[in-house]
């Protein structure tokens, strides 16, 4: 357990002068878990390197800022929200834009897309929907460790919220942008619950973005229930300036025999932490997780995977590669844990990165904690350089060093990127990627939102 | 099938420990209990120099400031500091000049547990220091050694009879504030063996260290220093057990080894304390720290165990590889059966340039054994060219058992590449299938399909051990597969 840090004092502090704005907008269900979670959060503190799933990555400085704005619940941040989402143009997915974390939901209205699918705000779901909230709200978010997520519990006031019904599939994904912008420096949460029933099919993207050059911290919880027989997959694309930290916590839950995927690429950002959590605990239930991270200057990416497999017969399957430039350090942490009498678990994990410095930096820890017999589990990991044997092969057929380079890479980042199902959005992540490796990606190019 | 199966696995393992016998020995023993005069009475019952009482002393001061840390993944009792005996002794002349001042009782242990005292033919190649609780017993071949120059003695002679030696390297590699268990064994270590090979020299024969603990509701506290100068080589192996009792023992020792520029250090460890009954009762703890530093350029050390006893494991040879081009290697089968407990592992510290580790780790789970594998690989930001390799399997036996495997991988350099692999199974049906259909029994297949496991380990061994190791694997888990 961490001591506790003035830095939790402080945010305990914010609570307690903030709480009626924080619960202002929520329904009396969602409040009724904030004062608990303060609590937690109170014991647990801030992850400290001393915390083993943060060992290698340092919160303070960012948790220790000064942020002028730490939710943003005013009328006039909704019209603003309102106006971004009007610039949208058409691409291949339903659209939608978060600034903040807040939902712009003026008029409390929930769009509802074939099949009876609606995507609307947490807020508004917990009163129109609250049978289902009340089912899955802060089910699967949980942790003894991390008390990040009990922060984001007690103090995240708003996220999206989607039902898929039963049966139900989508031929286009939808697109969540998360839109950071604001004057002043911003610290936000923002809390998600995806729900898919039974025999659905269902892709969301996350994209992350920084509009304006203020300090961020997010802070984000997404809470997913894939019900039996469905499919849900999960792309989370982070592009943001190197001055915005992004914390993630995705909580996948699957039942029977349900296949997931979350994907993972971490273009920019100062710092980036995704903690990704898949439960599978029904029987006979899949998921692959898979992460991509390229990153330079000073930035700092951590991935980290908890899979649990809880029922028998369950696969997973784990892919994080990454590429460091300049001062860039990565961290990886996975972890496969094998409960008692989860007999048949198939369970693979794989993480590769290349260091481009000698001041890039690279600490991974793939972990297996396996308490049945049955099982076939296999972990590797590998630090190492771009093949020179593979290189010299390159040149001698006429191309130059920088392509050649500049194409061993990309074939390194596709292994990651090809496991996206979706194809106009799979050629879309190649081209994102070059562009990123060529040094050139400033914005997401054929991103939806257009404004300034 | 599945009939045949357990019924294997309740032979195999209900099998006795074999050197789980008490030798009734006249023993001298100090008070229960640990002060700073208990700590002066041991180091007065060995006239130590006044700088070692007071090594002893800051250790002990520093050791009251720490606590047992919790990160293992194991589960321990709480030990009582208090109730250890931390010095007991076989009664017996200072430093017997000969094998006939030997008490006959000892002898009979020795002999018992397959080590005889006397320089006999057929071991020609071993020399042995004996060590029973806490003292050595007897070094052999000490005479044929030194003629090359190579020391190797008990602890507190080599403290009597080379103290410049003694101090320059004590507490070098494993300095007194390490850690828990290290700091506890610097303040209250009783003897283990001290081994110097001089300059060029090719050690000619495998040196060993048996370890006995006899004596009830003590604790086993050595420390083995090993010296190996330029261009020198050794190979060194270290055995040991314990009486069967109902009680856990603690055995907290400490190696250090030094291996000096274009020397080569081969360590080889069979541990084979008592591992408590077959429902997790009594059982030693083993809570051991060794490392070894490649000083000089082109050095190596490698490290070869095979761990199938004692309740709790908890050890890390680890390998700091400062000179350039030196080597590092790890070797390890660990085994746990019934209710023991292992949480072992290596650290290789890449310092130098062009460093090579090689990490190659086989656990076994047994019955209710939780084995972990927890290892670091740290390559520095001026250690260009560093090459680590590492593969950790585990072999899961019976669905009660669990196998974890925890690598911390730390890069620093861009030159480096390092590797690692995991895997996880049981024994596959369609393997034994196979050997049945050729006429080869379950319980033969398995022990097969083990051997050929831990083949690669096993190798390692100095050719006198490979066999008894073989042995001991085969009585520890034969058959177990469910």
């Amino acid at each position: 357990m961490e001591p506790k840090s003035d830095i939790a004092e402080r945010y305990s502090g914010i609570y307690l002068n903030n709480r009626e704005k924080i619960m202002a907008g929520s329904s009396d269900f969602i409040n009724s878990f904030r004062e608990k979670a303060m609590e937690r959060f109170h014991e647990l503190g801030i992850p400290s390197k001393k915390n083993e799933s943060y060992r290698y990555t340092n919160l303070e400085p960012f948790f220790r800022n000064d942020y002028a704005n730490y939710f943003i619940p005013g009328i006039s941040d909704f019209v603003k929200a309102e106006e971004f989402r009007c610039d949208v143009t058409d691409l291949d997915s339903h659209g939608i834009v978060l600034l903040n974390g807040f939902y712009p939901s003026i008029n409390g209205k929930f769009s509802e897309l074939p099949g009876g699918i609606r995507i609307g705000s947490l807020n508004e779901a917990s009163r129109e929907f609250s049978d289902i909230v009340e089912k899955h709200y802060s089910r699967y978010a949980k942790s003894d460790t991390d008390g990040l997520v009990h922060l984001n519990t007690a103090m995240a006031a708003d996220g999206v919220f989607v039902h898929v019904p039963e049966g139900a599939s989508l031929k286009k994904p939808v697109q969540v942008i998360d839109l950071v912008d604001s004057d002043a420096d911003t610290f936000n949460q923002h809390r998600n619950l995806i729900v898919v029933e039974k025999n659905a099919e269902f892709t969301i993207i996350i994209c992350d973005h920084t509009n304006s050059p203020q300090k961020f911290l997010t802070n984000a919880v997404t809470e997913i229930y894939v019900g039996e027989n469905s499919r849900f997959e999960i792309i989370r694309v982070q592009n943001e300036h190197n001055n915005a930290a992004k914390i993630t916590h995705t909580f996948i839950h699957q039942e029977r025999n349900s296949f997931a995927a979350s994907n993972n690429i971490t273009l920019h950002g100062g710092l980036v932490r995704n903690s990704t959590y898949h439960r599978l605990a029904g029987e006979g239930a899949e998921c692959n997780s898979y992460g991509l991270y390229l990153s330079d200057k000073f930035q700092h990416v951590d991935n980290f995977v908890n899979v649990e497999h809880i029922a028998q017969n369950c696969t997973s399957n784990q892919l994080f590669k990454g590429v460091l430039d300049d001062m860039a350090t990565g961290a990886f942490n996975g972890r496969i844990f094998v409960a008692p009498g989860a007999q048949g678990t198939i369970a693979y994990q794989k993480n590769n990165s290349i260091l481009l410095t000698d001041s890039a930096r690279m600490d991974t820890k793939p972990q297996l904690e396996i308490y049945a017999n049955d099982v076939k589990c296999s972990h590797g990991a590998t630090v190492g350089q771009i093949n020179e044997d593979a290189l010299f092969y390159l040149q001698s057929r006429g191309i130059n060093k920088k392509e050649a380079r500049l194409m061993l890479m990309f074939g390194f980042a596709h292994e990651v990127i090809q496991n996206i199902k979706v194809d106009p959005l799979r050629d879309r992540m190649d081209n994102l990627v070059m562009q990123r490796l060529k040094g050139e990606l400033s914005r997401c190019a054929s991103c939806m939102v257009k404004c300034g | 099938m599945a009939k045949d199966h357990e019924k294997i696995i309740r032979d195999v393992t209900s099998g006795e420990y074999k050197y789980g016998f008490y030798s009734d020995i006249e023993t001298e023993r100090i008070r229960k209990g640990l002060d700073e005069d208990v700590i002066r009475l041991i180091s007065g019952k060995k006239n130590e120099p006044e700088w070692l009482l007071e090594f002893r002393l800051r250790a002990y001061r520093h050791w009251l400031t720490l606590k047992m840390p919790r990160w293992p993944n194991l589960t321990i009792p709480s030990i009582d500091y208090q109730d250890i005996i931390y010095y007991a002794a076989p009664r017996q002349k200072v430093s017997p000049g000969s094998i006939d001042e030997i008490d006959p009782e000892l002898k009979k242990t020795f002999d018992k547990l397959g080590i005889p005292l006397e320089e006999q033919k057929h071991l020609a190649g071993v020399a042995v220091d004996a060590v029973m609780d806490s003292v050595s017993v007897k070094t052999t071949f000490r005479e044929a050694l030194a003629e090359m120059g190579i020391i190797f003695c008990s602890f507190s002679e080599a403290v009597r009879e080379y103290p410049e030696l003694v101090r320059r390297y004590l507490g070098t590699v494993v300095p007194h504030t390490d850690n828990f268990f290290a700091t506890l064994n610097s303040a209250v270590f009783s003897d283990g063996s001290f081994c110097y090979i001089p300059k060029g020299v090719r050690c000619p024969m495998e040196l060993s260290t048996y370890f006995r603990i006899n004596a009830a509701s003590t604790g086993q506290f050595e420390r083995t220093l090993l010296v190996a100068d330029e261009e020198s080589y050794v190979s060194y192996l270290e055995g040991c057990t314990a009486p069967m009792r109902d009680e856990n023992q603690l055995h907290a020792a400490v190696v250090e080894i030094i291996s000096e520029a274009n020397a080569e250090v081969k360590y080889s460890t069979v541990q084979n304390w008592y591992p408590g009954d077959k429902d997790g009762k009594g059982g030693i703890f083993n809570f051991v720290t060794k490392r070894g530093i490649c000083r000089g350029d082109n050095s190596k050390i490698s490290w070869t165990q095979i761990e199938t006893g004692s309740a709790i494991t908890w050890k890390y040879p680890s390998c700091i590889l400062r000179g350039d081009n030196s080597v590092g290697e790890f070797y390890s089968v660990a085994v746990t059966n019934n209710y023991q407990q292992a949480d072992t592992g290596t650290k290789m510290i890449h310092l130098g340039k062009n460093t090579r580790s090689t990490i190659v780790s086989k656990g076994i789970s047994a019955g209710h054994g939780q084995n972990s594998y927890r290892g670091l690989v740290r390559v520095v930001k001026n250690a260009t060219n560093a090459r680590n390799f590492s593969q950790c399997d585990s072999l899961l036996m019976g669905d009660k058992c669990g196998a974890h495997t925890f690598p911390y991988i730390e890069v620093d350099n861009q030159s480096a590449v390092v590797e690692h692999e995991a895997t996880t199974s049981k024994i596959g049906e369609d393997q034994i299938f196979y050997c049945n259909q050729r006429g080869i029994s379950t319980e033969d297949a398995v022990g097969l399909i083990v051997n050929g496991y831990a083949r690669e380990v096993i190798n390692k061994l100095p050719m006198e051990f490979a066999v008894e190791a073989q042995k001991l694997l085969q009585i520890s888990l034969e058959g177990s597969v469910g």
